[in-house]
């Protein structure tokens, strides 16, 4: 029986489940830039044509939507940190565990920042 | 058997020279690499600017309308910083999507239709976008005033 190798730096745990992450919050962030350039595109359009776009992502079902899109930057963000330190810093490799709860803990900071007042704004702000 | 007769294989001599084949098409990925993570702290900052503008400020998502895009891009500060923001993040999260597509389809067929289309939702946002931050009139002369900045009227 082939036992799996030990001690890779990304092999499962840590290293590996924020690779993932990183990619699965990457793509989420790309698709949602190809719809958010088309979008904005209609203020060439007309002023009506924009609103009525920009009226969609006021409901409280996208409001929910972009609750989740800034968690999938915020963890982007941070994490792409943690990967420029892992490169360039001559530690990064040996403290790449601990940087993500670091990275984790700074997530939880700044959405407990962002949260409520977003959440605030799409459920009792506006029309 | 003809052992050790006319037909000697024909061997390189073992000093001649040893020539590495070239596996390599440049330093693209070199480049790609390093641009990913230049890109990516750039990126933090526009983004997050972006963010705490759009999102965070005065009633947040519930701002946004026409006259609030216009407001922003009569500031040629905000013009450049969308149009910085567009270009960097289209090309990290292309660059991005080539890994992965690069990563997962195995098939050349697959893998070429995949970028094919990549190549040519990028080329299509980038052009829109930037024409649209360029072309962009704040106060279009036949639209309804009270959907237009208050500086269109004043």
């Amino acid at each position: 029986m082939p036992t799996a190798p030990a001690g890779t730096l990304y092999r499962g745990r840590e290293g590996m489940w924020s690779w993932v992450a990183h990619r699965v919050t990457g793509v989420l962030i790309f698709f949602f830039l190809l719809v958010h350039v088309l979008d904005t595109a209609l203020v060439r359009v007309s002023p009506e044509a924009y609103n009525a776009a920009i009226g969609t992502y006021q409901t409280p079902i996208m409001g929910l939507g972009e609750a989740g899109l800034v968690a999938a930057i915020v963890f982007h963000a941070f994490n792409g940190i943690r990967i420029l330190l892992v490169d360039f810093w001559a530690k990064g490799p040996k403290y790449q565990k601990v940087m993500l709860w670091v990275v984790v803990g700074l997530f939880v900071v700044t959405m407990a920042g962002f949260l409520p007042r977003h959440l605030i704004n799409v459920f009792t702000g506006g029309h | 058997m003809a052992h050790g007769t006319a037909a000697v294989a024909k061997v390189d001599s073992p000093r001649s020279p040893y020539v590495r084949r070239k596996t390599t098409r440049g330093n693209y990925e070199l480049y790609s690499w390093v641009f990913m993570r230049a890109s990516g702290v750039v990126l933090l900052v526009l983004i997050f600017g972006h963010l705490f503008v759009n999102l965070m400020v005065g009633d947040g998502v519930h701002a946004i309308d026409f006259g609030f895009v216009a407001g922003k891009w009569s500031n040629p500060m905000w013009q450049v910083w969308d149009l910085l923001m567009l270009w960097l993040a289209m090309i990290h999260g292309t660059n991005g999507v080539r890994t992965i597509i690069n990563d997962y389809a195995t098939r050349d067929l697959t893998r070429g239709i995949l970028k094919g289309l990549l190549l040519l939702a990028f080329t299509v946002v980038v052009v829109l976008g930037t024409l649209v931050i360029f072309t962009f009139d704040p106060c279009p002369p036949d639209a309804p005033a009270e959907l237009l900045a208050s500086f269109c009227t004043a």
